[in-house]
């Protein structure tokens, strides 16, 4: 998809900036990303129309003047709900790259400093394991375990991203430890823990920027599935997903409750996927191809 | 061979181990005693507990791990709390409908991605690999149930071309079963259909920037010569990781979208049995596709190593 620009060296401060806006995948993402976090941001302060109230007497009325996107079942006003979900679904994924983050990187970097024991054995094999397992079905029973809810939803989704940034930091960290800058930092005295995150973690900063990137996406659909079965956020917190499984039953005669927040899942995601691209491509001409 | 398939049977067996006890000890936490939710609220304190002990619920939790490991092993799922029915003829009655869509949709995905991925990778650059990847990038967007409500309002309610849900059942014959299987094998194919088009792309232009392809150039071939003769049975090796991987995905993943179409399959059984609280149902149902998952998972890295023979010494 991405034919832009970057494919020349190093890149300088104003060369990375004239490359970025240059790089299409990038602009598009970040514009997609912008509207969906700007939803989310200005419906704390603002919306159209009170989510929590009903106006039954308004209720399944398709797109016009006073309500841009219709109204639900309850008579609520599908863009301010939207908006409202925007926050559920943020507040979910980011919480879930989160967890990744927290417990994956430390892992990594952990495995790769000591590469070839029986440590970065344990912590490999375990992620393998974890990675073994199907993540809708784990999570869907972890949520019945626990109840339904959207802390329940965030930790059956974060767990999964526990391996993909431990896999991604170890193999990334693996590389560096056999360059000059990281003997040097030894030849200093500075002990494995400390080169860790005082060199190495820096440097697979973008890697993970654009993993980040991509888990943030797959959170959104994932927790979009949850909520559609009911085991992501409860009501009366608008979500996307639970809008989804609310439209359902009046699709044949109410189309547009179920066309907006699908369209605002698909745009997301969308948005964030194309961002993940352009971010590689920005940080590493080099890897610039089609993503899996 | 031998040793590298004993290791990694090896590994299986832990794994489905340390899998087992995840499952039953998350399913212990359930809340709810299943005798008094099966007895109701009025039940006498001595018959709750007469089922209770026929139930095994009054056994300490390791040996209720243990006994029902080995039924397990013998094929003896236990009986369901809610229906009194072996759970095994249960999840056989349901695996009739989630087997086969499964491999429908994974039929699907294969019979997309390939000419996709290939067709965009032999006209790299150009205006129809930059729209096809276009699409995919949609595809993968796509949360698949929105997909599948979408379809069932063109296809199900506006054209009438397919029933909106439910299964006709394989007594109703071959193809009215297949065709209530129809629109839920398409929702669950489109967006593995749109990541395998792009790893078999990737894959072919990674193949094809390689050097024996260039000798085969520099003998002659043209580059669609080379790309079907060399580069494209190369570049398979790591579609075939991604197939292996998409259809415990696609075995798994049914799960939702059965929920759009009422489909009788593993997906609604383990929706009912979570909202029952037939623990025994929902262990068995979660630890047959965990078992799915990691089988299939080790038979794809087992012909990957038998094609690879540099995959064996890792």
């Amino acid at each position: 998809m991405s034919h832009s620009q970057t494919e020349t060296g190093a890149p300088t401060e104003q060369g990375t900036l004239a490359a970025a806006l240059r790089n299409r995948n990038l602009i598009l993402g970040g514009l997609l990303t912008l509207v969906f976090l700007g939803a989310a941001l200005i419906s704390f302060v603002w919306v159209p129309y009170d989510v929590t109230q009903m106006a039954i007497a308004n209720k399944i009325k398709p797109p016009y003047a006073e309500h841009l996107l219709g109204t639900d079942h309850y008579g609520r006003d599908i863009l301010s709900m939207l908006m409202v979900g925007a926050r559920t679904s943020i507040a979910v994924a980011v919480l879930a790259v989160g967890i990744g983050m927290v417990i994956g990187v430390p892992l990594g970097l952990w495995a790769a400093a000591k590469r070839g024991s029986l440590l970065d054995e344990v912590i490999m094999r375990g992620n393998d394991l974890v990675f073994a397992f199907p993540s809708l079905v784990i999570a869907v029973m972890i949520t019945a375990a626990f109840g339904p809810s959207a802390t329940n939803a965030i930790v059956a989704i974060g767990i999964f991203n526990i391996p993909v940034f431990a896999r991604i930091t170890r193999s990334g960290a693996l590389t560096l430890w056999n360059r000059d800058f990281i003997l040097a930092a030894r030849v200093a005295g500075k002990g494995s823990a400390r080169i860790s995150f005082e060199h190495i973690l820096p440097n697979v900063l973008n890697l993970l920027i654009v993993q980040g990137t991509i888990q943030f996406s797959l959170g959104i659909l994932a927790e979009a599935g949850l909520s559609y079965v009911g085991l992501g956020a409860q009501p009366p917190t608008p979500s996307w997903g639970r809008m989804l499984a609310d439209s359902q039953t009046f699709i044949s005669f109410a189309p547009h409750m179920a066309l907006f927040p699908g369209l605002a899942i698909l745009l997301t995601v969308l948005g964030l996927n194309l961002m993940g691209d352009g971010l590689r491509d920005l940080f590493d001409p080099k890897l610039r191809r089609g993503r899996t | 061979m031998l040793r590298f398939t004993l290791t990694r049977l090896l590994s299986l067996c832990l794994s489905l181990a340390v899998a087992s006890v995840v499952i039953f000890a998350a399913i212990e936490v359930l809340p709810g005693d299943p005798a008094s939710i099966m007895l109701g609220v009025n039940a006498q304190p001595d018959t709750l507990a007469a089922l209770r002990a026929e139930l095994g619920l009054d056994q300490p939790m390791a040996a209720r791990y243990l006994d029902w490991i080995g039924g397990l092993l013998r094929g003896d799922f236990g009986i369901s709390y809610t229906y009194r029915t072996p759970v095994v003829e249960m999840i056989g009655d349901r695996l009739a409908v989630s087997l086969p869509l499964a491999l429908f949709s994974l039929a699907l995905t294969i019979v997309i991605a390939f000419p996709v991925g290939i067709w965009a990778a032999a006209r790299r650059g150009s205006v129809a690999d930059v729209a096809i990847m276009g699409l995919t990038q949609l595809g993968v967007a796509i949360p698949n149930f929105w997909f599948a409500m979408l379809m069932v309002l063109v296809f199900a309610i506006n054209l009438q071309w397919f029933s909106a849900g439910g299964f006709a059942g394989w007594d109703a014959g071959l193809f009215p079963a297949l065709k209530s299987l129809t629109l839920p094998a398409i929702a669950l194919a489109l967006p593995q259909a749109s990541i395998l088009a792009r790893v078999m792309r990737s894959a072919l232009l990674d193949t094809l920037s390689e050097d024996f392809i260039r000798t085969a150039r520099a003998k002659g071939l043209s580059r669609r010569e080379a790309l079907w003769r060399h580069a494209l049975r190369n570049a398979l090796i790591p579609v075939l990781t991604i197939i292996g991987m998409q259809f415990s995905f696609l075995l798994a993943g049914g799960i939702i979208i059965e929920n759009v179409f009422y489909l009788p399959g593993l997906g609604r059984l383990i929706f009912q049995a979570i909202s029952a609280r037939d623990l025994i149902v929902v262990e068995s149902v979660v630890m047959l596709l965990v078992f799915a998952v990691i089988v299939v998972n080790f038979l794809v890295e087992l012909a990957y190593a038998a094609v690879d023979p540099r995959l064996r010494a890792r």
